[in-house]
């Protein structure tokens, strides 16, 4: 599609009907000029005001409302000041740049990576491409079914299914932002080890009579997939609308998260929670699994809460589990994906998910 | 007249693009019939793995993204085009 045809068709479209045939004729791209120099633009932007962020909450709280440095409320508005700001920056310029990267990926190029790869290599294969392929949980049935049906083995298309929605972009962006980089890449790593190793067991299982009937039964059309060829222009654009989207989505979540994380930073004593949080604890991973369970989606608004606990005495091991069970263990996935798979394969799937986490969870209490 | 197809078994996007749909086969004040298609059967028919998708007489246009106005009605353009 032509630059030019689209903002013909910004104008009044009733009188223009006639006339349709001028929008074949090849337009030159006008405005990708414009659009290199609003990214641009943007960078500075951001990069000025990444740097501003910290003084500016200094100031704030110790200069303008003249809390005292070391009160329980004036580091609490700072910390709480300065990761707001922090975190949605973080957010929204990670996404622009993920959102361009995956607009040259997509599931039918995925698919076709993965088709005719042994089991274990193809494993790896879909768990990284989990990472990099746009994937909406919501479209995990058609995804499913179509794997299945080009042949992908079933223990390939769950390492897929496993590693799409846990190494979430939102859940690493804060990591990164509010953990470090070495937090976030111990994150990543896990869900690329539990995605590849429980793909792996489910397909040593032969579990493919509890796929529903009708998956096997289904012949997709043999119309032709769907390749876009994208212009730079297309991907920013596309990156953008993925940044409004997603930041839309959670920027509340984030603001909350923070509130929260930055009451217990300021207020809680250190290592309260050592106790119950800590490695000595032996029931605190699985007992952080379970409580994951039900807090799907919402790693925008915990992540900044958990970050909190690690400072009074909650062990790393269990956070991480913690977190991998509230992204990776969705009870919403689950009930989409029971229209192809029956019970015993659903059940077998969420276990091993969360035997998995659990055993991440022992093994970086022990290791760290 | 086009057949439009909305393929997409309810969820949020997928009534998004339906929406979208509707407003721009009004304002070209298209002869448009819109089929929303839910069964996953006939979804795969189209060989697509994510949705929503979007099907104008029977060509898929876009899967597993909300287009744009400017996209949908660029879409409708080139499907009068060759009809």
């Amino acid at each position: 599609m032509s630059k030019q045809a689209k903002h013909y068709f910004k104008s009044p479209l009733r009188e223009k009907k006639n006339d349709m045939t001028t929008i074949s004729s090849p337009a030159k791209p006008a405005s990708s000029q414009r659009t290199i120099i609003l990214v641009a633009l943007s960078g500075i932007v951001w990069v000025a005001a990444y740097n501003l962020i910290q003084p500016l909450a200094n100031w704030i709280s110790y200069s303008a409302l003249r809390l005292p440095q070391d009160s329980h409320l004036g580091e609490s508005l700072a910390f709480f000041l300065y990761d707001v700001p922090k975190i949605l920056l973080l957010l929204s310029g990670m996404i622009f740049i993920i959102s361009i990267i995956r607009s040259f990926f997509s599931p039918e190029r995925t698919r076709a990576l993965l088709g005719g790869k042994r089991e274990g290599v193809a494993n790896i294969f879909a768990a990284m491409l989990g990472i990099v392929t746009p994937f909406c949980s919501c479209s995990a049935v058609p995804l499913f079914i179509g794997f299945v049906e080009s042949g992908i083995p079933l223990g390939v298309t769950f390492s897929f299914l496993i590693a799409a929605p846990t190494i979430n972009e939102v859940a690493v962006i804060m990591l990164l932002g509010l953990f470090g980089w070495k937090v976030a890449a111990l994150y990543v790593t896990s869900g690329l080890v539990i995605a590849i190793v429980a793909g792996i067991v489910i397909g040593r299982l032969k579990m493919e009579r509890f796929v529903e009937d009708f998956v096997w039964q289904i012949k997709s059309g043999a119309g032709q997939v769907l390749d876009e060829k994208l212009t730079w222009n297309n991907r920013i654009e596309r990156a953008w609308d993925s940044v409004k989207e997603i930041v839309g989505k959670v920027w509340l979540y984030v603001i909350i998260g923070i509130a929260v994380g930055a009451g217990i930073h300021g207020y809680v004593p250190e290592s309260a929670l050592a106790s119950i949080m800590g490695k000595q604890a032996w029931w605190s991973v699985p007992a952080a699994v379970l409580l994951g369970i039900p807090l799907y989606s919402n790693a925008a608004g915990i992540i900044p809460i958990v970050s909190a606990l690690m400072e009074k005495g909650a062990s790393l091991g269990t956070v991480l589990a913690f977190m991998m069970a509230v992204v990776g263990l969705s009870l919403p996935e689950a009930v989409i994906l029971r229209r192809v798979l029956k019970l015993p394969l659903l059940v077998t799937f969420f276990a091993v998910i969360a035997v998995a986490i659990i055993f991440i969870g022992y093994f970086f209490n022990l290791i760290l | 007249m086009l057949t439009i197809k909305v393929l997409g078994s309810g969820c949020a996007n997928c009534k998004r693009v339906e929406q979208l749909v509707h407003k721009v086969v009004d304002s070209m004040s298209l002869e448009a019939k819109v089929i929303k298609v839910t069964d996953y059967k006939d979804i795969m028919a189209y060989n697509i793995l994510s949705t929503p998708g979007l099907v104008i007489n029977e060509k898929v246009v876009s899967t597993g993204r909300i287009p744009t106005e400017a996209e949908i009605t660029t879409f409708f353009a080139s499907a009068l085009e060759i009809a």
